[in-house]
C-alpha cells in the first residue's frame, strides 16, 4: 500500500520564517532518491537547493513555483512505498486500515509508477463510497503522526509544544474548579483524524484558539472551525476572526464571469470582486526599493540623440557570417555595448558613483557593464564583470551567458552587485526610447531604442536608412550636461560609423 | 595564488603534491616514516567517511532536521592528518568544524549533531575520547587548551620519557580566530609557561565573508615567533605533510619542548555554515581553483599510482559510507527531546543543594502540565 510522506518547508537559514518556491526539479510520477535535489527555493538570504528526505515516487506537488509559503508548510508529497502491496515492509500504522480489496488493486498498479499507484484508490472510491476518504485520512494521519513521534523538527517543533501545553491541569490547590476552565481546549491536531466525517473529506480539525479569541468569535457569530488560523502552529488569531467576520459581511460580486478569480496566482480577490491584491515580494520588492532609492536621491537628467545606424546593421550582418562569431549571438546591442565601453574609455569620469556617507566621488578603474533583463521573475540587472578588458567576441560571449543565466532565473546576487554603468534595451519591445532610471550606485544608464527604416538625409538625398534613438540618463550630482552629452555623442558616433572605433582605440 | 602576504605559497611544507606525487623533505621525512600503505588507507577511509558525514549533515539541515551545520569540506587532510598524529592520552580542544578529528578520535559521529539539532548543549562526554566539546565562541577555547596544558605540566605528565604517559594538548582554530584577543593571550601563556600545547590553525582563507588578506599582512604563522613560539606552515590539503608536521610538534610538547604554532594552509570549499551564501563574496574561479586541489583526490591519486588502493577496498569503503549515511539519517531523525531534567546535570561536578531544590521545583511545575489521559507534555519520550 502506498505510504505518503509530506515534506514541510524547512528553515534553511537561522530564524527564517518563509521562502519562495522558485523551481521544481521533479514532477508528479518522478522517482526520487534520498538527498536528490528536488526544489530550489529563495529565502531572504539566498537561493537554496533542497534535497529529498526520502526515496520514493512524487505523488503530489503541493506548492506552485512563484508562491511564498511559511516554514512548516508541506510542499511536496512522496510515496515512499510505491511498489504497493508491501504490507509487511511498510511502516507501522498502515496494516489495521488496509481494506480486503487491496490485493486485488495491486496487479492494476503493476507498473511501478507513482501516478498509477494513486489511481487504484481513486477508482475504488466510486465502487466503495468512503474509500477515498479512508486514504485521505490515512494520508493525514501519517503526515501528522510524524510530528507526534516525538522528533523535534527544528523550525516547527516549537508550535507543537505550544499546542500541547494548553491541556494544563489546574493546580493542586484548586481541585474543585477542574472541569470548567479546561473545557474549551480542543484535542491536539495530531490526535484528531477521526472526526473526518464532517464532510470535506480532508480530515477536518478543530480550531485552536485562545479563550479571548473564542469569546470574540462567539460574539461575532463566527464558526471558529471555519477560520483559517495563521498563528504559530495554526492557532486562530484575533485578526483571523475579524477578517473572517468582515468576509462574511461583504459578498463577492461576480457581475462578469471570472470576477471572483484572482488575476495572478499569488494574489487574492477583494471581497467586492473588483480587485486582485498581490503581496509585494522578492524581485518586485527589490526593484521597487532600488528605483525609489535612485529616483529620489540622484537628480536625473536625460539627453537624447537620433542616429543613422545603417553601417552598424551592415557590420552586424558581416559578423553573423563570420566563422569566428559562429557560436555567439551578434546583435545591434552588442555593438551598442562596445560603443558605450569606448565612450567610457574616452570619458572615464562617467564611470563613477556618489558616496554620500564619505562625501566623495568614486571613479571606477573597471567597467562592470549592467544589462537590464526582463525575466519571468521580474527585472534583474546582472553585469558583465571587467567588460572593458573583453574584445568583441569575448563581450558577445559574456552577454550571451548573462542573458541565458538571467532567463533561467539563476542570476546570483554576486552577478548583480558592483555594476558601474548600465544599458537598457527598450528597443526589443519596439519602443523608440525612454528616460531610464539609474541603477543605484551608478552615474549613467543608456537606453537603446528600436531600429527602424526611416527616410533620412544621406549624402544630400533622402534615402531609407536604419535609424534609432539613444537616451542617456545621468546623475547630475557628479555628471554635468557637457560630459553626459559627450558620452552620448561618442556612442552615437561609433554606431553611425563603427570604423570610428578604430580611430579611438 | 598571491606571491606575498598571508596567502603566499612560500615556505609551505609539502610531502604530497596536488597531483599525488610523493616528494621528500630533509627534516620532516623521519616524522612520516611510519606511514605504511595500511595507515594511509586508514587515513583515506577517515577522509571519505568524514566527507559523507558532511554531506549527510548538510542535507539533513536542508530537510529541516538540523537548525544549523558547519561543513569541514576541503579541510579533511588538515584534520585527519593531524588527528592521526595524536596519542590516546593527548587532549583535543576543537572549535566547531573539526568533524574529521572527531572521526579519527572514534567518537559516535551522530553525537556531534545533537548540538546542531538543538537537543543538547554538547553531545558527548569529553573524557571518553579526550575530545572536548565544540566551542562556538571564536578562539576562547585556545585559552582552555593552554590552561589544560599547564595543568598537564603541573601533573608531571610532560618529559618523563614514558611514551604512554607524556601528554600533549592540541587546539584547533581558524584564520579568523587569530585576530581575537583570546588567541593572543593563549600564545602569551603558552610561551611563558612552555606549555605542552600545539596551536593548530586551519587557515581556510575565509572568516565567514572576510578574507585572510583583510586580517593579516604576513603569513599567520609568522605571528607566533613574536611571542617566542616556533611555527611552521604546512600544505593543509596534504594529509602526509600535516601528519608529519603535527607529529613533530606534539612530540616537542610531550618531551617538554614547549608549544608550537602550526598553520595548515587549506580552503573552505563549502559555505561558512548552512546560513551562509558564499556566492555573495567570492568568485567561482577561486572555488574551482581549489576544487582541483581537493585533499581526498590527492591521497587517492597517490595510493592509486602506487597500487595501494585495490578495487575491493574502494568498493567496501563505498558500501561502508552508504551504510554510514543511512545510520546518520535514521539516528538524527529519531533524536527526541532531551529530558528537561538534564539541564541540571552538569551545573556542578558534585551535588549542590540549591540546584537540587531548583530541579525538584521544576519537576513539580512540569508535572502540572500532565494531560488528563496521562501523556506527559514536553518531556522525554
Amino acid at each position: 500500500m502506498p505510504t505518503y510522506q509530506q515534506f514541510p518547508l524547512p528553515d534553511a537559514g537561522e530564524g527564517l520564517t518563509e521562502a519562495e518556491i522558485v523551481t521544481w526539479h521533479v514532477a508528479v510520477g518522478d522517482a526520487v532518491e534520498v538527498n536528490q535535489t528536488i526544489v530550489e527555493i529563495e529565502t531572504a538570504k539566498s537561493l537554496v537547493d533542497l534535497p529529498s528526505p526520502w526515496t520514493g515516487v512524487v505523488s503530489r506537488i503541493l506548492v506552485e513555483p512563484g508562491t511564498t509559503v511559511e516554514v512548516g508548510t508541506p510542499i511536496i508529497e512522496v510515496d515512499v512505498d510505491p511498489s504497493g502491496g508491501a504490507l509487511a515492509g511498510s511502516p507501522a500504522g498502515t496494516s489495521d486500515e488496509a481494506p480486503a480489496a487491496e490485493p486485488a488493486a495491486a496487479p492494476a498498479g503493476a507498473a511501478p509508477h507513482g501516478a498509477q499507484a494513486h489511481r487504484p484508490h481513486a477508482s475504488r472510491a466510486s465502487e466503495e463510497p468512503g474509500g477515498s476518504d479512508e486514504v485521505e485520512a490515512a494520508r493525514d494521519e501519517r503526515a501528522g503522526g510524524d510530528e507526534g513521534s516525538g522528533a523535534v523538527l527544528v523550525g516547527y517543533g516549537v508550535a507543537d509544544a505550544g499546542s500541547r501545553r494548553r491541556a494544563r491541569a489546574t493546580a493542586p490547590a484548586a481541585p474543585a474548579s477542574a472541569a470548567a476552565p479546561v473545557a474549551a481546549p480542543a484535542p491536539a491536531p495530531a490526535a484528531a483524524p477521526a472526526p473526518a466525517s464532517t464532510g470535506d473529506g480532508d480530515g477536518r480539525r478543530h480550531a485552536l484558539a485562545k479563550p479571548p479569541v473564542r469569546k470574540l468569535a462567539r460574539d461575532l457569530g463566527v464558526d471558529l472551525d471555519s477560520v483559517h488560523g495563521t498563528g504559530p502552529g495554526g492557532i486562530v488569531t484575533r485578526e483571523d476572526v475579524l477578517e473572517r467576520a468582515a468576509r462574511a459581511e461583504a459578498r463577492t460580486l461576480a457581475t462578469y464571469p471570472g470576477d471572483d478569480q484572482p488575476w495572478s496566482a499569488s494574489g487574492a480577490v477583494t471581497p467586492d470582486g473588483r480587485q486582485t491584491r498581490v503581496p509585494v515580494r522578492s524581485v518586485r520588492k527589490r526593484t521597487a526599493e532600488a528605483m525609489v532609492t535612485s529616483a529620489f536621491t540622484a537628480p536625473h537628467v536625460t539627453v537624447f540623440h537620433t542616429v543613422d545606424v545603417t553601417r552598424t546593421m551592415k557590420l552586424v550582418e558581416r559578423l553573423r557570417a563570420d566563422r569566428e562569431f559562429a557560436d555567439v549571438r551578434v546583435t545591434p546591442l552588442l555593438i551598442a555595448a562596445k560603443a558605450l565601453l569606448i565612450a567610457v574609455d574616452r570619458h572615464p569620469e562617467i564611470n563613477a558613483s556618489w558616496d554620500e556617507a564619505a562625501q566623495e566621488i568614486v571613479y571606477k578603474h573597471y567597467v562592470n557593464l549592467g544589462i537590464a533583463a526582463a525575466t519571468p521573475r521580474g527585472l534583474v540587472v546582472p553585469n558583465v564583470k571587467d567588460a572593458h578588458r573583453l574584445d568583441l567576441l569575448g563581450l558577445a560571449r559574456a552577454l550571451g551567458e548573462l542573458t541565458s543565466t538571467a532567463r533561467a532565473g539563476r542570476t546570483t546576487p554576486a552577478d548583480m552587485s558592483d555594476g558601474t554603468i548600465t544599458i537598457t534595451n527598450v528597443g526589443v519591445f519596439g519602443i523608440d526610447t525612454g528616460t531610464p532610471i539609474l541603477n543605484p550606485g551608478e552615474a549613467a544608464i543608456l537606453a537603446f531604442g528600436a531600429i527602424r527604416q526611416q527616410p533620412w538625409v544621406h549624402k544630400g538625398k533622402v534615402k531609407p536608412r536604419h535609424v534609432t534613438q539613444l537616451a542617456l540618463s545621468f546623475d547630475h550630482r557628479l555628471v554635468d550636461g557637457e560630459l553626459g552629452s559627450r558620452v552620448l555623442a561618442d556612442v552615437a558616433a561609433v554606431l553611425a560609423d563603427p570604423a570610428q572605433a578604430l580611430v579611438w582605440s | 595564488m598571491s606571491p606575498t602576504g598571508p596567502l603566499t605559497d612560500d615556505g609551505l611544507v609539502q610531502l604530497l603534491t596536488p597531483t599525488g606525487e610523493r616528494v621528500t623533505h630533509p627534516e620532516l621525512e623521519v616524522w612520516a616514516a611510519d606511514l605504511t600503505p595500511e595507515r594511509l588507507r586508514a587515513m583515506y577511509r577517515d577522509m571519505v567517511l568524514t566527507r559523507r558525514f558532511d554531506t549527510e549533515a548538510t542535507s539533513l539541515q536542508r530537510q529541516g532536521e538540523l537548525a544549523l551545520y558547519a561543513q569541514c569540506l576541503g579541510q579533511e587532510a588538515a584534520q585527519i592528518g593531524s588527528g592521526h598524529a595524536l596519542a590516546p592520552q593527548d587532549h583535543v580542544f576543537p572549535s566547531y568544524r573539526e568533524h574529521g578529528v572527531a572521526q579519527v578520535r572514534g567518537l559516535e559521529m551522530t553525537d556531534l549533531l545533537r548540538l546542531f539539532r538543538g537537543v543538547d548543549h554538547g553531545g558527548w562526554d569529553p573524557a571518553d575520547h579526550n575530545f572536548h566539546l565544540f566551542t562556538l565562541v571564536i578562539g576562547s577555547h585556545t585559552l582552555h587548551a593552554t590552561g589544560y596544558a599547564m595543568g598537564v605540566q603541573r601533573d608531571g605528565l610532560v618529559g618523563t620519557g614514558d611514551p604512554s604517559r607524556d601528554t600533549a594538548v592540541v587546539t584547533y582554530f581558524g584564520d579568523g580566530a587569530t585576530a581575537q584577543g583570546d588567541v593572543s593571550e593563549s600564545l602569551v601563556f603558552a610561551a611563558v609557561n612552555q606549555a605542552p600545547v600545539v596551536l593548530f590553525c586551519q587557515n581556510n582563507q575565509w572568516a565567514i565573508s572576510e578574507p585572510t588578506t583583510k586580517q593579516a599582512r604576513v603569513p599567520l604563522a609568522d605571528r607566533a615567533p613574536g611571542f617566542g613560539i616556533p611555527s611552521v606552515r604546512v600544505d593543509g590539503n596534504d594529509v602526509v605533510a600535516t601528519y608529519a608536521v603535527t607529529r613533530q610538534a606534539l612530540e616537542r610538547a610531550r618531551s617538554g619542548g614547549g608549544p608550537t604554532f602550526v598553520e595548515a594552509f587549506t580552503y573552505r570549499m563549502g559555505a561558512h555554515t548552512t546560513s551562509d551564501d558564499p556566492t555573495r563574496y567570492r568568485s567561482r574561479e577561486q572555488e574551482e581553483h581549489w576544487r582541483r586541489r581537493d585533499p581526498i583526490d590527492r591521497l587517492r591519486r597517490y595510493l592509486e599510482a602506487t597500487g595501494e588502493l585495490p578495487e575491493v577496498f574502494q568498493a567496501e569503503l563505498a558500501g561502508e559510507a552508504d551504510a554510514f549515511g543511512e545510520h546518520i539519517r535514521t539516528t538524527v531523525r529519531s533524536m527526541g527531546r532531551p529530558s528537561s531534567q538534564s539541564m541540571f546535570e552538569h551545573v556542578y561536578a558534585t551535588s549542590h543543594s540549591v540546584v537540587d531544590a531548583e530541579r525538584a521545583w521544576f519537576g513539580e511545575y512540569e508535572q502540572s502540565y500532565v494531560q488528563h489521559d496521562g501523556a506527559e507534555a514536553g518531556g522525554h519520550r
